[in-house]
């Protein structure tokens, strides 16, 4: 199909195209949160199933570098938030500086995210073979709690990499998008008659912020104080 | 025996009957409402056949009447569908309590059965007629299903927990039961023969049994080769609640919270000690998953049900433990 | 016999010859083309998964088997099952007619988002190609629902591959119901509003939704399985802590669903025959789209019908089973609306509507078996016998696929521009017909007596029925083979169509057959009502008959 500047050839006219764009996002989204529900839902059952071995397991991740993690990501809304607004005013300069902040605060989300998963790896509670739940952390009372709290925290473990390793790979297409953005808008591309891609993108972008608010407190900070 | 086209199973549990009255009442609306759609076809093909090439039909855009009809009356038949259905259903999950229990082992690929005095039996099954009949299932390994066509019933056989099914012989017969569902390679041999007998000869074939050990020998047995006698010993001042006529009965757990002692709970128990703990005592038992087999915990609940009143381990002799006659009585729980 | 506007030529230039080369296939964005590459796709694996079939049957003519060993027999069931379903069921008539015909029948030059829908396509073909190679590294033994945990501990066979295949085409699926969502709500043609869309349409946005929600969820289910499988983690796991029976929830939360996916779409295909063949507009138009919505909304709360044997609460079993029937009145609504459609209709009898009535009543049927399966007291005696093989073959072969062919017999003109040959067509319509019913009916005896699905090997006494099964079969695989064969024929050798032979009142009619590759010379305005032969003066029909006169015209009829 042609393409007439912005305009793809299967639309009429641009404001067509960008109200496809933005519910074509939408619908991927719930998608997404349809995608989560399932992890979501089975992480819940498991965790009223073995509440010992979930809040002991929970205790083994680092909550500051869980909380610093929240905080970036809820900056980067913010910028994300307001490089929707410049593009849609037009100020490409502060366009471009905004994405700069979006994409730096994304990565320093993934690199804190390494560390964590690196920590994790050093310590054995990589689920697996190798998995061993580290014995000076289980007292008697929790041995009389939960006798089979390697196995029950190695499910714990399995759910945080599954649902956290789904998320930073969310974090990781981001960043790809965010790069496209970068680049469109170096040249030029966005203005305000045609910016739909830092839009939709921008919903995204909120989309995974939102889901980390929920995978924060549900692996780091349920039950900590047991 | 068999007949070379059969059309319809023998009719051999006391469900057998109401499923199949429900089963001839589901089949009876059917083959109204295919007969009622294939006669239109018919019917319209041949009436309102196209007789010129640009003809068109009459412009009939709906009608209210007949949507309400044709909601609501489908509708009416199918709630006496799911109430009927409902109410066979609920008959079928309530086990009547002085049934005949049935230990079944599920594993990849057999049936491993024993009937209360202990006899054991492989792929067999011999029932008494007109005695209900309560399986108490568990599986080694995948999920696997107990069914017998001729009685109408199945139930999943479920890793890591029990199930339940029961029934009422009501012919004598041998039939058939089958593995259902769907547990690797040999699945589709993985069946046998329930055989019926009459009272009497149920018993002859009862004593004709092998002197094999009874679950509730296997399992006093059990008790004291893992110590268990050593804390619940029944004896005062011990560290373990008293067993001695605790099925059935209600315990009182730490936090106020009550909890009847079936068999589910036992197993938990030993599972899982620290799941519940019984008011007064400290969570010190060990658990035993992974070091004993299913049927091993069989034969414990077994004895364990045994110990009624007098305190003392159930006769070790091979006799089934004497039926639990309504064991609701409100012992000084421990 | 319809008079058929003769053409005696195609147009001079359309989608299909617009370009050449391999290139232009492999890189088109244009929604009919990928339809094309779609029904290329399906149809291998419609015949591959067929071939499993075939093996099947002959291999139960004896009691003991006929065939293979049972590892093999049961590879040969699984691979069936998950072939037919995620490799050709669920894409047959979405990503096949759905895909040609949305953007002809709203209007538009082509789908909301053409490179994602050429996307999909290359996911199907990804997540096909792993499922292909577990087949060749000798096949999954599972059965497709993959159980756990046999699947995830205790099969010796490829099943890490075959899971990550279906979770890859499960984004196919995704991709392909969110591009038809947005694009019907976006893309419709002036004057195209909801409620004169054709109700294909209906079923397709219907179907979407369950695309949409549905299918993130079993991909996210597989992939726990084939991790647990592969990393040995617990989930579904009881040694480790995990419950078996929460993947079966989580399976059935959208495979229940798929059985919608696979059969509304076929609903909408017959809800546009049934009015094309009978002259006459679809009877209760706002019920039968309102009936759609419902089954797809309803159909989300009932799959833990699936799980009435496995000692699940009562009540919980009796919630999904009254849900169950609520689901059941949607797909009579549907069925009683045509058959007030055909009355005092003006009824043809060309292939497409051969099909639209065989799908009716094989789905009467196979709708109503489903009340047994929902009724508690008698599901426990038929669960997981051959009376749910027959039930959902009623439904999926004899609803799903005869729908899916008598569209690619209605609409072929309009997809290659020429007419299949009429009378083999209604042979092999036939054909289908019988062979269908003589494969499966003797399955529903079978399952009542007892016989239990996944058997390599029964007793004796099932044998007769099941010989009567496999001689159906063979008449069913003949019936298959002949429009393949004559559908491939017609293509080069058919009569040239015309843009609009049947006639029939869709704005799809209006375009060349086959149409060119921005589908409309100028975008259509859309003034009449669905289904409405008599204000149609270029259908070339009879004057409206006496009962009409008198109604407004369309002109004057509201507008969005």
């Amino acid at each position: 199909m042609h393409r007439t500047g912005e305009l793809y050839g299967q639309f009429q006219n641009l404001d067509q195209q960008r109200e496809t764009a933005s519910l074509g996002m939408w619908v991927f989204l719930i998608t997404e949160v349809m995608f989560f529900g399932g992890l979501f839902l089975t992480y819940t059952i498991n965790r009223s199933l073995y509440p010992v071995a979930f809040a002991e397991s929970s205790r083994e991740l680092d909550v500051r570098l869980g909380a610093v993690n929240t905080a970036v990501l809820i900056v980067s809304s913010l910028t994300m938030a307001l490089a929707v607004w410049a593009s849609q005013t037009g100020k490409r300069k502060q366009l471009i500086a905004f994405l700069l902040a979006t994409l730096a605060l994304g990565s320093v989300f993934l690199a804190i995210k390494s560390v964590e998963y690196a920590d994790k790896f050093h310590h054995h509670l990589i689920p697996g073979h190798n998995f061993h739940f580290p014995d000076s952390n289980i007292t008697p009372v929790l041995a009389r709690q939960e006798p089979n709290l390697n196995a029950h925290s190695q499910l714990f473990f399995s759910l945080y990499f599954g649902m956290t390793g789904l998320h930073a790979l969310h974090m990781v297409v981001g960043v790809g998008l965010l790069l496209f953005l970068l680049r469109q808008a170096l040249r030029g591309r966005y203005t305000p008659q045609y910016h739909s891609p830092v839009e939709i993108c921008g919903l995204y972008w909120h989309f995974v912020d939102i889901v980390w608010i929920y995978l924060f407190p549900l692996l780091y900070l349920i039950d900590r104080h047991r | 025996m068999q007949s070379e086209l059969p059309l319809f199973p023998v009719r051999a549990s006391s469900f057998a009957g109401s499923v199949d009255a429900l089963f001839f009442y589901l089949l009876l609306v059917t083959v109204f409402f295919s007969a009622l759609i294939t006669i239109s076809i018919l019917y319209f093909f041949l009436k309102y056949r196209r007789k010129a090439p640009d003809e068109i039909g009459v412009a009939i855009h709906g009608s209210m009447a007949l949507e309400a009809a044709w909601i609501g009356i489908p509708f009416l038949l199918a709630m006496v569908m799911f109430g009927w259905g409902a109410s066979v259903y609920v008959n079928m999950r309530r086990p009547p309590r002085d049934a005949l229990d049935i230990y079944v082992i599920a594993k990849q690929w057999m049936w491993k059965l024993q009937q209360p005095d202990g006899r054991r039996e492989i792929n067999e099954l011999h029932i008494p007629v007109n005695r209900d009949i309560r399986l108490m299932m568990a599986s080694e390994d995948v999920i696997h299903d107990f069914f017998v066509p001729a009685f109408r019933v199945k139930t999943d056989v479920v890793p890591g927990r029990y199930t339940m099914m029961w029934f009422r012989a009501t012919r004598p017969g041998r039939y058939h039961f089958f593995c259902s569902q769907y547990c690797g390679t040999n699945h589709a041999l993985m069946g046998g023969w329930v055989t019926v007998l009459e009272p009497a000869e149920y018993e002859a074939w009862l004593s004709g049994s092998t002197g094999e050990t009874s679950p509730v020998a296997a399992g006093a047995k059990l008790f004291q080769g893992l110590a268990c006698i050593t804390c619940h010993s029944g004896l005062p001042g011990a560290r373990g609640p008293s067993l001695t006529g605790v099925y059935g009965s209600v315990v009182h757990l730490e936090g106020g919270q009550t909890v009847t002692a079936d068999d589910a709970y036992i197993r938990e128990s030993i599972l899982q000690p620290k799941a519940k703990i019984v008011a007064g005592y400290q969570p010190i038992m060990p658990t035993f998953q992974g070091l004993i087999t299913e049927e091993q915990v069989l034969s414990l609940i077994a004895y364990i049900k045994s110990l009624q009143t007098t305190g003392a381990a159930g006769s070790a002799t091979g006799a089934a433990p004497a039926p639990v006659p309504a064991a609701r009585e409100k012992k000084g729980t421990p | 016999m319809s008079t058929t506007p003769a053409a005696a030529t195609l147009p001079r230039e359309h989608y299909l010859n617009a370009q050449y080369g391999v290139r232009s296939w492999l890189l088109t964005t244009d929604h009919k083309r990928i339809a094309l590459l779609y029904l290329a796709s399906i149809t291998l694996f419609f015949f591959l998964g067929g071939a499993f079939a075939v093996m099947i049957r002959i291999h139960l003519l004896t009691p003991q088997g006929y065939l293979v060993s049972p590892e093999t027999y049961n590879k040969l069931f699984t691979m069936h099952g998950v072939i037919m379903i995620f490799f050709f069921l669920i894409p047959s008539i979405p990503a096949v007619l759905g895909n040609f015909l949305i953007p002809l029948m709203i209007g538009a030059k082509d789908l909301a988002f053409p490179r994602i829908n050429l996307l999909s396509w290359y996911v199907y073909v990804a997540g096909a190609s792993f499922t292909l190679y577990a087949v060749v590294m000798g096949g999954v033994d599972t059965g497709w629902t993959f159980y756990t945990p046999y699947s995830s501990l205790y099969s010796n066979s490829a099943v890490a591959p075959t899971v990550i295949g279906i979770f890859i085409t499960g984004f196919s699926s995704i991709l392909t119901g969110l591009n038809f969502i947005v694009t019907i709500h976006t893309m419709r043609a002036p004057g195209l509003s909801w409620f004169r869309l054709p109700l294909f349409v209906w079923t397709h946005y219907a179907t979407s939704i369950i695309m949409v929600l549905g299918t993130p969820v079993v991909a996210i289910t597989v992939l726990l399985a084939g991790l647990e499988r592969l990393f040995h983690l617990g989930f579904f796991n009881p040694a480790l802590g995990g419950d078996p029976i929460l993947f079966q929830h989580l399976f059935w939360f959208y495979s229940h669903p798929a059985v919608y996916i696979m059969v509304l779409p076929a609903m909408g295909v017959v809800s546009e025959l049934v009015p094309t063949f009978a002259r006459k507009p679809l009877f209760g138009y706002h019920f039968v789209a309102a009936a759609s919505l419902a089954i797809a909304v309803i159909g989300f709360l009932v799959w833990a019908h699936h799980l009435f044997v496995t000692g699940m609460s009562v009540y919980a079993a009796m919630a999904f089973s009254i849900l169950s029937y609520l689901v059941a009145i949607p797909s009579a609504v549907k069925v009683f609306n045509w058959m007030g459609t055909l009355y005092k209709g003006s009824i043809s009898y060309q292939t497409p509507m051969l099909y639209a009535l065989g799908f009716i009543g094989l789905f009467v049927i196979g709708g109503m078996t489903g009340l047994f399966l929902a009724s508690l007291g008698v599901d426990v005696h038929v669960h997981d016998t051959y009376f749910v093989i027959a039930h959902f073959h009623y439904i999926m072969v004899g609803g799903a696929v005869m729908g899916y062919l008598g569209g690619l017999h209605f609409w072929w003109p309009k997809i290659s521009g020429r007419m299949y040959p009429e009378g083999l067509a209604k042979v092999s319509a036939i054909i289908l017909f019988v062979g269908f019913n003589l494969t499966f009916f003797p399955q529903f005896i079978l399952g009542y007596l007892g016989m239990p699905r996944r058997y390599h090997s029964y007793p004796p006494e099932f044998q007769v029925l099941n010989v009567l099964s496999t001689a159906g079969a063979s008449i069913l695989g003949i019936g298959y083979l002949l429009p393949m064969l004559y559908l491939m024929w017609s293509a080069r050798y058919g009569k040239a169509a015309g843009r609009n032979p049947w006639p029939a009142t869709g704005l799809e009619w209006q375009a060349d057959s086959p149409p060119i590759t921005e589908n409309f010379e100028k975008t259509p305005v859309v003034t009449w009502e669905p289904y409405d032969f008599y204000h149609r003066p270029d259908l070339k029909l009879a004057p409206p008959p006496p009962e009409f006169r008198g109604l407004r015209p369309a002109e004057h009829a509201e507008h969005d």
